[in-house]
């Protein structure tokens, strides 16, 4: 594997090919906030969160770190104030849908974003797909995935393979960054349960 | 619909996840609707996840996962039909059917949809019901057009 070099907010930083930025940065003790992204599942890509500004040749560019594959020579800025603006606003917007999930609330007291700027539509998910992917990546149950597209777009349990998998699993529950997930997931249960009381009656001793 | 058919249409495409698009539309068109049972089976037979079948066909508009009726009303509420009184032929609609855009009537006579234009705006305001062009629609016309559907 080849050694990659760049420079990462003024300093120098070694990468090995095949790594995003936000590996390269995270590699180096650099911090760079994240909603959509996590170690066991593919790069994403969803919430933009990570996004980084690339500085070229006088010109400047915005990337999404954690899709982005380091190159040798590249300049990031993860804190500039083109990047700490565009945070800002992705943060207010995610807020309008999850007003009270406290990851966003801890990063929007960073940034300074207000969870008010947006009129509230509480749809609660904020589409990072964190609960789909690792059921799909990690489990490969397939239990919960998205449906429909758009503003429309939620996310939706399999009622028969969630009933089997999800009880003693769980594993997606702490991902979510809002309560979206469990709410689906009772109310899931709650409204499939009785295919599970379909199973055969004991026999009587 | 019948089960054996979906597996005829998945050995036409040697049940090939890749053409997983290709079966649902062929079997929307040929049955108007996908049934849970159908998704269930075409996920099992080309080992998608059910939970992708579902992703697709309801990301697409032209898969329905409710019966559709035996008619399908489009009515335009295109830019040109809309000044000509497109309104007026869906309200028409609404009251004669009972039911709005995006339903079907428990006898499963009609389906109703809105679209937006359909290339022909110096007929508006227009109505098509499953490919026939109705021109120049007005809410005594639309009532004569319906009745004239079993
Ligand atoms: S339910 Fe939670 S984990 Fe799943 S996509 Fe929505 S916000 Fe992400
Ligand atoms: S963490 Fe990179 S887009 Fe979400
Ligand atoms: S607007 Fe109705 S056909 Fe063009």
């Amino acid at each position: 594997m080849s050694e990659i070099r760049l420079t990462i907010d003024g300093r120098e930083v070694k990468a090995s090919d095949g790594m995003t930025l936000l590996e390269a940065a995270q590699a180096a003790g650099i911090h760079i906030p994240t909603i959509c992204h996590h170690e066991k599942l593919e790069p994403f890509g969803g919430c933009r969160l990570c996004i980084v500004e690339l500085e070229e040749k006088g010109w400047s560019r915005l990337v999404v770190s954690c899709v982005y594959p380091a190159e040798n020579n590249l300049v990031v800025h993860t804190r500039s104030a083109k990047v700490d603006r565009i945070r800002k606003t992705i943060l207010e917007l995610l807020l309008a849908h999850a007003p009270d999930a406290f990851d966003l609330q801890d990063l929007a007291k960073e940034y300074g974003a207000d969870k008010d700027r947006f009129e509230k539509e509480a749809s609660f998910c904020i589409h990072c797909g964190l609960c789909v992917r690792y059921c799909a990546e990690v489990k490969k149950k397939n239990a919960v995935g998205f449906i429909d597209r758009g503003i429309r777009k939620e996310i939706s349990f399999v009622p028969e393979i969630a009933l089997k998998e999800c009880w003693d699993c769980k594993e997606c529950f702490p991902l979510c960054p809002t309560e979206a997930l469990q709410a689906a997931y009772v109310l899931t249960r709650a409204l499939a349960g009785h295919l599970l009381e379909k199973e055969p009656a004991q026999p009587k001793a | 619909m019948d089960l054996t058919r979906v597996d005829e249409i998945i050995a036409k495409h040697h049940g090939e996840a890749s053409s997983l698009i290709q079966i649902l539309l062929e079997i929307q068109s040929e049955n108007s609707w996908l049934p849970k049972e159908v998704m269930e089976r075409i996920s099992q037979e080309l080992q998608v996840p059910l939970t992708r079948v579902h992703h697709i066909s309801t990301f697409y508009k032209a898969f329905s996962l409710v019966p559709k009726g035996r008619h399908e009303v489009h009515i335009c509420m295109g830019t040109a039909c809309h000044v000509r009184g497109a309104t007026r032929v869906l309200d028409a609609v609404q009251d004669l059917t009972g039911i709005k855009p995006g339903e079907t009537d428990l006898e499963l006579k009609f389906s109703l949809e809105t679209v937006n234009c359909l290339g022909c705006c110096a007929l508006g305001p227009v109505l098509e019901i499953d490919g026939k062009t109705y021109g120049k629609m007005t809410p005594v016309e639309t009532k004569n057009v319906l009745q004239s559907y079993e």
